[in-house]
């Protein structure tokens, strides 16, 4: 039981389970289900990506793409080749993480932001084909009556069994990225962060670190992808533009790179104000906009993060001062 | 139309576009030269040059000429200002923060633009006429393509000026090469970073103002433009000024070509495939000279 405890944030995660078990009870409206399912999908993407941006200091503009893949692979897998439902998402999974090995190792092993351009023009790419491709796709109209998910005799056809199922998968994909960030890949990945050429000599593979984590946080976003198309039964194009690489990514900052709880974080707030502007979708762009650059310029830590420091700062300085009189500092 | 007639077509576009890629590719340059950063903010520069000169000219009815030297001055300025206010006081320096922030910059940017000129495409007159010419190989071309060109060269005739013949440019080569080394030798580095903000601003807008004719512009026309030209940055050598000239003309023609032969509705989708292609077989890019080792 010891090592068990060994962390203190086991806590943190034993909190997050005891409110997704009991959440549904407070909420009534089917509205509200759908924001929070929404969440619970973004918040998986985000884990990934911060994983990529927070621990490998990589920008990746094209998460949307992976998001996508593993939407239109679990669609088109089911809806045009009867493919059975669970491993039309493993297939789709796995394909996701080959193309992103493919387009993260000629990139990676360069010095400097090359994989922001790669991931950006895959992303367009991508993007594009998803609407010119209709034989398989669709086209910009869509596919659609793609079946929801089911395990033996339970099929999760309300939003109430989708919460469960989704808000399962965060909570194994946040303790995935926990027990990944306190492994020795973590320590790795943060060596690389914290500077390259140090990592280099201590020898730390740092292309090849970067690579893995860029292809699993990948995988984090097409199995988020492949979520989304069996809960809303419907995907198109338009859910998967440049603008959702970028939604992804200001998520990842507001709550905090490389912040595990801040994702969850980023992804619950950005997503309720994206919501709560529905009335007014112009305003999406600008309010995304000036969230991120208020927090880039003051909170450059996120605002979870950002908070948490001056608080701990705040506290230090009252002790100082409380101890003052004592005449030790 | 024959079929050389018809790639000749192909070609003269391709160079108009690649024209615009070119002055994009310029921009973003000058930016990263600077500061190390991509300036993704470049894309709103070109959807706000184009609208700006549709207010102008359409809207306010003022003489052409006048209204290209305002909305340069305007974007430029407002460049600057991106400058001057986030980028400069960002409490962190990382790079990946301020690209985020410029990319957080060009969202308000299109926000804003959205509310004042609304989503729907606009046209702006051409600059003298729409009658088309008739060349040799019977390939037609409309004055406004002989104005990019023509627009193009003489920018890239300046900018070589600019940075070759003044002190002010010799300056802003130095800080691009080494900033600390720069500022030793007496040089303003925040002045030359300011500076290379704004210079991005006009050529952003010299770009969406002179094909805004040609393609019609809306608020958000500079995304697609703009990313394209990022392309041709990569493509060129990211940094390099000849690079960037030859990486948009090559661009341009590679996406004409591409569209006019194989499909048009694969034409967005060319440029970036080309862009990966770039950083996959050689990402120092035609004139590339080991940008890739810069951390």
């Amino acid at each position: 039981m010891d090592v068990f405890f060994k962390h203190k944030d086991i806590y943190g995660f034993a909190v997050l389970a005891i409110i997704i078990v009991i959440l549904p009870v407070f909420v009534e409206s089917k509205y509200y289900f759908i924001v929070l399912n929404v969440i619970g999908l973004n918040t998986i993407v985000v884990v990934g990506l911060n994983l990529l941006i927070g621990f490998a200091g990589q920008i990746s503009l094209g998460h949307a793409a992976f998001y996508g893949l593993g939407s239109y692979f679990s669609g088109i897998l089911t809806v045009n080749y009867g493919f059975p439902l669970w491993p039309a998402m493993l297939v789709g999974m796995l394909a996701t993480g080959i193309i992103a090995y493919l387009i993260g190792y000629p990139s990676l092993r360069l010095r400097g932001h090359y994989l922001v351009m790669a991931t950006l023009g895959f992303g367009i790419i991508v993007n594009i084909l998803m609407g010119e491709l209709e034989h398989f796709t669709g086209g910009h109209d869509g596919l659609i009556g793609i079946p929801q998910l089911a395990i033996g005799g339970l099929t999760f056809d309300n939003d109430l069994k989708n919460f469960y199922l989704i808000w399962g998968f965060v909570f194994l994909s946040m303790l995935a990225a926990r027990n990944l960030i306190n492994s020795r890949v973590g320590r790795a990945l943060r060596a690389v962060h914290g500077s390259e050429t140090a990592a280099n000599s201590l020898g730390i593979n740092t292309a090849d670190y970067k690579v893995k984590v860029f292809v699993l946080s990948a995988m984090f976003a097409s199995i988020s992808g492949s979520l989304y198309a069996h809960y809303i039964t419907f995907i198109s194009p338009s859910s998967y533009d440049f603008y959702y690489s970028i939604q992804v990514v200001t998520m990842v900052i507001v709550g905090g790179m490389g912040s595990l709880w801040g994702s969850l974080f980023g992804a619950g707030v950005l997503t309720f104000i994206s919501e709560a502007l529905h009335v007014a979708k112009q305003y999406h762009v600008i309010a995304y906009g000036v969230f991120l650059c208020l927090v880039l310029v003051f909170l450059p830590e996120g605002i979870l993060v950002g908070f948490y420091n001056f608080f701990l700062r705040r506290k230090a300085r009252k002790l100082i001062k409380r101890d003052e009189h004592l005449n030790i500092l | 139309m024959d079929f050389t007639q018809q790639i000749a077509q192909y070609i003269i576009t391709g160079l108009t576009i690649g024209a615009i890629y070119a002055i994009v590719a310029m921009g973003f340059n000058i930016i990263h030269n600077a500061t190390g950063i991509v300036n993704f903010a470049q894309c709103e520069f070109i959807s706000l040059g184009g609208m700006f000169m549709y207010s102008l000219v359409v809207l306010f009815k003022v003489n052409l000429v006048i209204s290209f030297f305002i909305s340069m001055v305007g974007v430029a300025l407002i460049g600057a200002l991106i400058e001057i206010g986030p980028i400069r006081h960002a409490r962190s320096k990382e790079i990946i923060i301020l690209i985020f922030l410029t990319i957080g910059l060009s969202e308000i940017i299109r926000g804003a633009a959205q509310e004042v000129w609304g989503t729907d495409n606009v046209g702006v007159p051409s600059f003298s006429g729409e009658n088309p010419i008739h060349l040799l190989g019977g390939a037609t071309i409309v004055p406004q393509h002989i104005w990019v060109v023509g627009i193009t060269v003489l920018v890239m005739l300046m900018l070589r000026y600019f940075f070759k013949n003044t002190l002010m440019g010799k300056a802003m080569r130095a800080t691009a090469v080494d900033r600390r080394a720069a500022a030793l030798a007496g040089i303003c580095v925040n002045r030359m970073i300011l500076l290379s903000f704004a210079f991005s601003g006009a050529l952003g807008a010299v770009a969406g103002m002179i094909i805004a004719p040609i393609s019609t512009t809306s608020y958000d026309t500079g995304i697609m433009l703009g990313l394209k030209g990022f392309a041709a940055a990569i493509l060129g050598g990211y940094g390099n000024f000849v690079g960037a000239i030859l990486g948009g003309i090559l661009l341009g023609i590679l996406e004409s070509l591409g569209a006019g032969l194989i499909s048009s509705q694969y034409k967005d989708a060319i440029a970036f495939f080309v862009l990966l292609l770039v950083l996959f077989l050689k990402p120092t890019g035609i004139m590339g000279y080991g940008e890739s080792e810069r951390v």
